[in-house]
């Protein structure tokens, strides 16, 4: 094992644990979401799926 | 009838300070990319070694992260800002200069990039043209984030060519959430500082381009 690969893992176990207590705090303070709210979440994402699978057409 | 007019005058220059912060994160956005595309240049240029991308992105985050908010409402935060970028944009040189390499790798490049420009642009128009609120997706891509930074740990040490395939295309996904996210918090007046609220795209946008230019790479049989 190389130690680019160990100083990989190891700065993103860091972010993990930095990151941790935002997600936590975002997680009780976002507000909830209607199902209108989370279709016109959906709609864009299906878009960029389709978008991806067109680029992967063009390579 | 007074009450109307008091309305609007309250609502006028909440809306000027919202297209000002607008205006002035896509500005410094724009000019963000282009030094960016500069520094890349200048690494590839310099046929830098591969573990300077690493030791790039780790001295960005840590600016980012711990620095630059201390320094977001005095002019150095500006400094800062391109500091930061331009050292990832050096980051990517190795690996646009492993690419280029490639027999098809300046097709993979230059539909990475146009996809990026495309997917950005087509995210900010729909909600500069709908308004909508996407506040509440905060937590749910805050958990997703650290959920594919636990995959990818996972992958450093399992290697497997379809779990990454897996997880840059979930980060498309959650970058593209994050866009969602960002533009909804500056039209809705939940950001106001846009040296922060440009970091915040760019960040978006430079995660986009990197897991498009690895998918791309893979599905094109050239990784």
């Amino acid at each position: 094992m190389d130690w680019m690969k160990i100083f990989s893992a190891l700065a993103l176990i860091m972010f993990i644990v930095i990151l941790f207590p935002r997600a936590r705090d975002m997680m009780k303070n976002s507000p909830k979401g209607t199902s209108s709210d989370w279709m016109s979440f959906a709609i864009p994402v299906v878009m960029i799926v389709l978008f991806i699978m067109f680029l992967i057409q063009l390579v | 009838m007074n009450r109307n007019f008091s309305t609007v005058a309250q609502r006028a220059p909440s809306a000027l300070a919202t297209n000002k912060v607008l205006r002035n994160t896509y500005m410094l956005l724009s000019m963000t990319l282009l030094f960016s595309g500069l520094t890349a240049a200048i690494s590839m240029y310099m046929n830098m070694p591969p573990m300077t991308y690493l030791i790039c992105v780790i001295g960005g985050m840590v600016l980012a992260m711990f620095v630059l908010p201390r320094f977001a409402n005095s002019p150095a935060g500006i400094g800062i800002v391109f500091l930061v970028t331009g050292m990832l944009g050096f980051g990517l040189g190795p690996m646009l200069s492993m690419y280029a390499s490639l027999p098809n790798g300046g097709n993979v490049i230059t539909l990475a990039l146009g996809g990026t420009g495309v997917i950005f642009l087509g995210l900010s128009a729909y909600v500069l043209a709908t308004r909508k609120d996407f506040s509440f997706l905060g937590g749910f891509l805050m958990v997703g984030f650290l959920l594919v930074l636990m995959a990818a740990v996972a992958n450093i040490f399992l290697a497997i060519p379809a779990m990454s395939l897996m997880i840059s295309a979930v980060v498309i996904l959650i970058m593209s959430g994050f866009i969602l996210y960002d533009t909804s918090r500056i039209i809705h007046g939940g950001e106001t500082n846009y040296v922060l609220a440009t970091i915040g795209l760019y960040m978006t946008i430079f995660n986009i381009f990197i897991s498009l230019l690895q998918i791309l790479g893979i599905m094109g049989g050239d990784d």
